[in-house]
């Protein structure tokens, strides 16, 4: 069996395995109300501009701002979601068993890997890109806004995911399946508070505190995708609004776009961790 | 020049074709060890094509680390294997290999259908919808091809498992503990299945704790000892000892010399067990009881007793734990 067809075999199993395991429908029913909320908060806020009590440009900060603290939300849905999902989906099946029958079929186990992975990410992505657009339209819709660059920052939604997902593949191939989820869900949390505080030390001019951001931003790329994803959310005279460099202390704001080499850095990190992943699941005894 | 080459090569592919096939299995020296115990030590095996062959020994003894060692799912420490005629590390090799894991679970969340139809795309063989069920009814779940593999019971589980490893069109066929989970009527039924794939041609590596299962079925029989092959080779090498119980009065020495002469004798009360020889052309016996008669002898009984599988599998067992505390002594 060609490796290409093994890999399109696994991927298509796991997402079956998401779908029939009702992960879908619970992330379906998250998004509607996360959704539905948003869009009547959204429609308040365009009720009280309507009185002009705000100008057009503190309107748009606050739809930025909201915006981006609800795609937050869809964020962690999706890495709690993914996360979750890429634990039991690996080191689950080998505890149980599961894997020992597949395993024995003429594939190999690099293979298996990637197909397991392709189908995370497929899953992942779809849903960030998916509940991210429909979040938008819903922005636009309820109070006219419309984000700058929405396919950059849907696309640096999904990156985040992918982080995220192959992290939690490659601790789910040495440690058990809930032990997985909530170290890999931990992280993501601590880069991201490391970010804010990151952020923090900037805006008060502080080196060694804006270090921590930094450092915490390469070890794990989540939050500075993050980061690069709400700077394409938000309009570019949100910043300006909020108070120029202050921004960078407010943890629903990015001051500046992504480099180049930062997402190279991410894919980098992303092609590592996997292989990370690939040289312990081929040497484990199942 | 190019005619010459083509000419040698058809030359040496006859050559190959005309070779007997590479044994279904065939390991040497392999060894694990999992921290400082050794699972499995220095052991070598060979089950040829079409032969069913029995791995037995105690828990522990490292049976499923072998068969787990034969499939790549644990890597050894040394050591070589060969499945039907290529190396066990390379995947390709697991083509034509069928297996029922020990701890046998399947996605909870495919039907039973479902689950054969995934085995048979990752073996990239072509089975046909109709040979899929057929497989499933050989189990005996035809019924249930529709359902959820999370509502089956263990036995149904264990059912699927066998359909599973016999789908894809084996040539060899690994069954860990295939009967754990099921009832009497499962067991024949494994049993069944196990002599058709025999009569099939299909090689079968049979772990099993149920000694009768075995040397029914089993045309030889490995036995694992502390992860070391304590003994093997047919059933009737095995079991080659044949004994006679005989119920004997009035044993003049004469007649007791006779006896002696036979085979060993154990005696108890008037009881007494001979063993005979293994090369024995059915004259020993009626040799044998018209001497005692003809010297004096009562003869109330005479009853063959054969060693049982499972009797020489505990000789074997309990000699190894001897010699091992001895040697510790």
């Amino acid at each position: 069996m060609t490796t290409a067809r093994t890999v399109v075999t696994i991927a298509a199993l796991t997402l079956r395995e998401a779908s029939r395991r009702r992960v879908l429908l619970a992330l379906a029913v998250l998004t509607v109300v996360l959704l539905v909320l948003s869009g009547w908060g959204f429609s308040r806020l365009a009720a009280e501009s309507g009185d002009s009590t705000l100008t057009s440009g503190e309107a748009r900060l606050t739809a930025s701002i909201l915006l981006n603290l609800v795609m937050f939300g869809f964020s962690l849905i999706a890495a709690l979601g993914t996360a979750f999902l890429a634990g039991p989906t690996l080191s689950g099946e080998t505890e149980s068993g599961i894997a020992l029958a597949v395993l024995a079929r003429p594939i190999r186990r690099s293979a298996f890997l990637l197909g397991k992975w392709l189908g995370l990410v497929v899953f992942g992505s779809g849903f960030v890109v998916l509940a991210g657009l429909a979040q938008c339209l819903v922005v636009w819709a309820t109070v006219g806004y419309w984000p700058p660059e929405p396919a950059t920052a849907l696309a640096l939604l999904a990156a985040q995911t992918i982080v995220l997902l192959t992290l939690a593949l490659l601790l789910s191939t040495a440690i058990s399946p809930m032990a997985s989820g909530v170290v890999a869900v931990g992280l993501f949390g601590t880069t991201w508070v490391a970010g804010v505080v990151g952020g923090l030390g900037a805006s008060l001019g502080n080196d060694a505190v804006a270090r921590v951001g930094t450092v915490s931003r390469m070890l794990l790329p989540t939050d500075g995708l993050w980061r690069g994803a709400m700077h394409a959310f938000q309009d570019p005279s949100a910043l300006v609004e909020f108070g120029g460099a202050d921004a960078e202390a407010f943890p629903f704001l990015s001051a500046a776009p992504l480099t180049a080499a930062y997402l190279a850095w991410a894919a980098v990190w992303v092609a590592m961790i996997w292989g990370l992943a690939a040289a312990s699941f081929l040497r484990k005894d199942l | 020049m190019a005619v010459g080459n083509d000419a040698a090569l058809r030359a040496e592919a006859q050559l190959v074709a005309g070779l007997p096939p590479a044994p279904a299995v065939w390991c040497s020296g392999l060894r694990r060890r999992y921290g400082q115990r050794p699972a499995v030590d220095d052991v070598s095996l060979e089950v040829g094509r079409g032969e069913v062959v029995g791995l037995l020994g105690p828990n522990g003894a490292g049976k499923t680390t072998v068969i787990k060692m034969l499939l790549g799912l644990v890597h050894p420490d040394a050591g070589e294997a060969m499945l039907l005629g290529q190396p066990a590390a390379d995947p390709a090799a697991r083509a034509r290999v069928g297996y029922l894991p020990e701890l046998f679970r399947y996605q909870p969340w495919l039907s039973a259908a479902e689950v054969l139809a995934l085995h048979v795309r990752l073996a990239g063989v072509g089975v046909s919808a109709q040979e899929r069920r057929d497989c499933l009814s050989l189990v005996g779940l035809a019924e249930r091809a529709g359902d959820r593999v999370g509502g089956f019971s263990k036995g149904m589980q264990q059912r699927l498992g066998l359909a599973v490893a016999l789908v894809a069109g084996p040539e060899l066929v690994v069954l860990d503990e295939p009967t754990s989970a099921l009832d009497p009527l499962g067991r024949a039924d494994v049993r069944d299945i196990v002599l058709t794939l025999k009569s099939r041609g299909v090689a079968v590596l049979l772990n099993s704790h149920l000694i009768g299962e075995v040397e029914r079925v089993c045309d030889r029989v490995v036995i694992l000892d502390r992860g070391r092959v304590a003994a093997s080779g047919t059933l009737a090498e095995l079991l080659g000892q044949r004994e006679l119980r005989l119920l004997l009065t009035d044993l003049s020495p004469a007649a007791e010399a006779r006896l002696a002469a036979a085979g060993r004798v154990e005696r108890a009360g008037d009881w007494f067990t001979v063993a005979l020889p293994a090369d024995d052309d059915g004259t020993a016996v009626p040799g044998m009881i018209a001497d005692l008669v003809a010297l004096g002898a009562r003869v109330h009984a005479v009853e063959p007793a054969r060693i049982s599988l499972e009797e020489r599998l505990l000789g074997i067992l309990r000699a190894g734990a001897a010699s091992r505390s001895g040697g510790e002594r």
